[in-house]
């Protein structure tokens, strides 16, 4: 497969990058963008570690090819600055070995985006994706509520 | 007390919520070089051939290492070789490594390199070890190099056998009334931590060995890869950043050897090697299985007076930790009780599963499941209260241990106490099942728990305070953050010790072999004793530096002087004194003289006064304290389909005085959750060949977000004397008694005694039909 140049917006900055066809999006932000904050953990979609928005939704950045990507809006953890859902992560403690604090925010970040008037059935369907194994959930859950507890 | 106590934020927190926190295999560069393994589909074969023709011949292919002997390795048997050489004795083994330009040409010429096997009848488990003509996975285990105090039985399956003998077991039995006799078992598992273990290699030309880890255990990384290769040991340089979860599976040395070798292969060139969650799970080493049988004798009215245990630890093919593994499963053989007479041999026993890492608790999980599930039937079999029977017997100040440490008032914690607050907390004396709907019942399950440390007796800690010229202080340890929050917990001591602000205290998270004081490894909960000590004592050397330098200044005797607020200053005339900026890179007279120098805090501490066990009785000391506890767990168990719903989980645990609130609880309730989910769903299935059927975050299921329970935690805080501020061990305490009172609840609900793990609806169901 060849190489081709592309253009992605990532975090609000276009970003020419040479890339093959079949390479992930996780691939291309970590290995060509140096954009190191989406993390791998399974390579398949299970724990959500990857995730970043593409226009604004959620995605595993390990199920989507980086060339799908093109004319898309891609926000990473690095493209965050100080929102209310990184400073309540801190507050409340949701995160211990931080691993899969970007995919955890950037999922949680997207929702309250998306729907401030979440109720606790929504958080969990959009939460369930992503696994933390150092938390019991219960800080993370305090984080994104006291977000959505704000906007209301 | 100022701080302690507090719950301060970990220092590292907008590195973390900001994707600036860098992790092992976030680090990148141009001349890396990449290692893909190719692991074996067979549990137990001989390896008859291996073709590597074609993927030599992929383009950007560098080396491929297969069939050759390199050292064996292995904690405290030598018995592992790092590639598999004529044999494979586990499913996901290394057959091969391909090292390549990119990762993806490695893993393309892996998977052109053809393998054939000739398949040699499995060992599926413990019990199938120890069957007379079993096959032997190793030859003569007796033949390897071990460590002293090791105890394999020649030509067997037994890499280790420990004993405890304390009082005499037949007196026990002739006073029992009452007795008891059971079985359990669960399969390996997984730590799952959610960062794969990575590893880059370099040998230099002049030798230096530089090795970059997500490790639990980088100081034992350079003191084997210098044993296993006859290297200098400074010459191995390791360094750690940040850890992404670590669960004890983090402390084995497994996948840096590989890339050692990788490097080795290419000339001494970096080489990379990142595991995929497949790897990660069975390749690299899990969390141990065990299969158990206890025997109880009791008074008629509940006073223990015999335990007669076996304990065989499934060590896999391979021995490395599970011998440790198995003493200290033998050391606290029992749950938190005073029994006169203990018998209990614990083995280490291979298998063809994957061998297992420490996994948090460190044996303590595995052996308090069988125990506190034994103590339930007894209760059952007495017909007395489950919490009551617990409280008769529980282990006080005075009291033995299995291994005949005499106990005070400081080296336990304080299980009536906790065992009072539970009964409280889950309303313990009001009914114990409830009928919620047609189908629904409500059950509450509890046990008891405790836990000693038996890491080397020589384990040491080090610490480094250097001084900034602004009077800040940059604090050094050996202690790997891998989430447990040690390090923030080790700058609130500095803060408390010097009365200044955190803010101030520069915590290094990176730990470097070269340039940070030893830390044994980060296991065993005793970072917070160790290094805290360790950093105690720097502390006190800064502040009699900064008064010596300051008596010169203000022409007073360092027995006048105070430090607080980052000052030193007289007793009687506080405003008459020096701020640290002034004299932490010394002192400046006016006319330009200058004396003193960079302040510099040093401290070490070593454990104090422990033994190494007497190999025909299990006598000695083998920790410092035991920190103690007693947990429930309430759940909604459907009578029609032997579904169930952890409803809550409690953990009222003695850890003495409480450093970080916030810290502390978050370190409990992650530990139930991984408890609970180790209790419930997670185990490795095999087939009748002994393969992994489910290496997969698919098929192995951790917990999610929203699966959880609510979780109720409470502290006892009966201090341990010699640490620091009266501090226990916390890392590990809360995941101890889940899967035990899971299951004493569910085998209440369910109506049929549980005794084997994970408790999935299928097990219950197979159970209640008999099948």
């Amino acid at each position: 497969m060849s190489l081709q140049s592309v253009i992605l917006h990532v975090n609000g900055e276009e970003q020419q990058v040479t890339i093959r066809p079949s390479e992930t999006l996780l691939y291309v932000l970590r290995e060509k963008l140096g954009l190191t904050g989406s993390k791998p953990g399974c390579l398949n979609g299970d724990c959500g570690a990857c995730t970043v928005t593409i226009d604004n939704i959620p995605m595993k950045s390990c199920l989507m090819l980086a060339i799908e990507a093109i004319d898309k809006e891609i926000t990473t953890i690095e493209g965050l600055k100080d929102t209310p859902i990184q400073r309540a992560f801190v507050e409340h403690f949701a995160f211990q070995c931080g691993y899969c604090t970007p995919g955890f925010i950037m999922n949680s970040h997207s929702l309250i985006q998306n729907h401030p008037d979440a109720d606790n059935g929504m958080i969990k369907n959009w939460l369930k994706s992503n696994i933390c194994r150092c938390t019991g959930y219960e800080e993370i859950e305090a984080a994104v509520k006291s977000v959505l507890h704000e906007k209301k | 007390m100022s701080i302690i106590g507090k719950s301060v934020i970990r220092q590292e927190s907008y590195d973390k919520v900001t994707g600036r926190a860098k992790y092992t295999a976030d680090y990148s560069s141009r001349s890396l070089f990449h290692a893909k393994t190719v692991i074996s589909t067979f549990a137990h074969a001989k390896i008859k051939s291996i073709d590597t023709k074609e993927a030599r011949s992929v383009r950007g292919v560098r080396a491929i290492l297969a069939g050759e002997e390199f050292p064996l390795t292995g904690e405290e048997i030598r018995d592992r070789p790092p590639i598999a050489v004529d044999k494979v004795r586990f499913h996901g083994e290394v057959v091969a490594l391909v090292v390549a330009d990119n990762p993806k040409v490695a893993k393309q010429a892996a998977s052109l390199i053809k393998i054939e096997y000739d398949p040699l009848p499995v060992v599926n488990s413990p019990s199938e070890a120890l069957e007379e003509n079993a096959p032997l996975l190793h030859n003569d285990v007796s033949k390897y190099e071990k460590e002293e105090g090791v105890n394999p039985i020649p030509k067997s399956n037994i890499a280790n056998h420990v004993k405890i003998r304390k009082g005499q077991k037949e007196k026990g039995w002739s006073e029992s009334e009452v007795t008891l006799e059971a079985t359990f078992g669960f399969p390996p598992s997984d730590h799952i931590a959610m960062e794969t273990r990575a590893v880059t290699a370099e040998i230099r030309p002049n030798g230096y060995v530089y090795i970059q880890s997500s490790s639990q255990a980088p100081f034992m990384i350079k003191k084997l890869i210098s044993t296993y290769f006859d290297i200098d040991v400074g010459k191995v340089v390791v360094n750690t950043p940040l850890v992404g979860g670590g669960y004890g599976g983090k402390a084995s040395v497994q996948l840096e050897i590989l890339a050692y070798l990788a490097s080795k292969a290419v000339d001494g060139r970096p080489v990379k090697m990142v595991n995929s969650r497949e790897e990660d799970m069975i390749t690299s080493p899990g969390h141990v299985g065990l299969e158990a049988k206890i025997k109880l004798g009791s008074t008629s009215d509940g006073c223990l007076k015999v335990a007669e245990i076996t304990y065989l630890f499934d060590s896999g093919a391979y021995s490395d930790k599970a011998v440790h593994l198995s003493r200290a499963g033998a050391v606290d053989c029992t749950g938190p009780y005073c029994i006169e007479n203990i018998w209990c041999d614990s083995y280490s026993v291979y298998t063809n599963h994957p061998y297992p890492a420490p996994y948090r608790g460190f044996a303590h999980t595995e052996v308090l499941f069988a125990f506190e599930r034994a103590m339930d039937m007894l209760s059952n079999k007495l017909e007395m209260d489950p919490l009551d029977l617990r409280m008769k017997n529980a282990i006080l100040p005075g009291d033995r241990t299995p291994t005949q440490v005499k106990l005070n008032r400081s080296t336990v914690g304080d299980v009536p106490a906790c065992i009072e607050r539970l009964r409280k907390i889950i309303d313990w004396d009001k009914e114990k099942v409830v009928k919620v709907s047609d189908h629904i019942i409500r059950a509450k399950g509890v046990c008891c728990v405790w836990k000693n440390s038996t890491i080397p007796t020589d384990s040491s800690s080090g610490a480094i305070l250097t001084f900034n010229e602004d009077g800040s202080i940059n604090l050094i340890s050996g202690v790997v953050e891998i989430g447990t929050g040690t390090k923030t917990v080790l700058a609130q001591m500095v803060a408390e010790k010097m009365e200044m602000d955190i803010k101030n205290i520069h915590v290094q998270m990176r730990v470097d072999t070269q340039s940070t004081p030893e830390h044994w490894k980060t296991v065993a909960s005793r970072g917070t004793f160790l290094a805290g000590r360790a950093v105690l004592a720097a502390a006190d050397d800064a502040l009699c530096q900064l008064k010596e330098i300051a008596s010169v200044v203000l022409r007073a005797d360092v027995d006048d002087l105070v430090v607080a607020n980052s000052r030193v200053f007289l007793r009687e005339e506080p405003e008459l004194g020096v701020h640290f900026r002034e004299i932490a890179y010394g002192y400046v007279y006016p006319n330009g003289n200058a004396i003193g120098g960079q302040i510099i805090g040093r401290g070490t501490y070593i454990q104090r006064n422990m033994t190494h066990l007497d190999p025909e009785t299990g006598a000695g000391k083998p920790g410092p304290e035991w920190a103690v506890g007693a947990q429930a767990v309430e759940v909604e168990f459907n009578t029609r389909d032997y579904t169930y719903k952890v409803i809550k989980a409690v953990s009222v645990l003695d850890i003495g005085k409480v450093l970080n609130y916030k810290g502390a609880r978050g370190q409990v309730t992650g530990a139930m959750s991984m408890g609970l989910a180790f209790g419930a769903r997670e185990g490795f299935v095999f087939d009748e060949q002994a393969r992994v059927l489910n290496p997969q975050l698919r098929t192995y299921r951790p917990v999610h977000y929203g699966e959880h329970p609510e979780y109720i935690v409470d502290f006892i805080e009966t201090p341990h004397l010699d640490s620091p501020f009266g501090a226990r061990g916390v890392g590990e305490q809360g995941l101890l008694g889940m899967p035990a009172a899971l299951a004493n609840c569910l085998s209440i609900a369910s109506g049929v005694s549980l005794q084997h793990l994970p408790l999935t609806p299928e097990y219950i169901w197979r159970r209640k039909e008999g099948l």
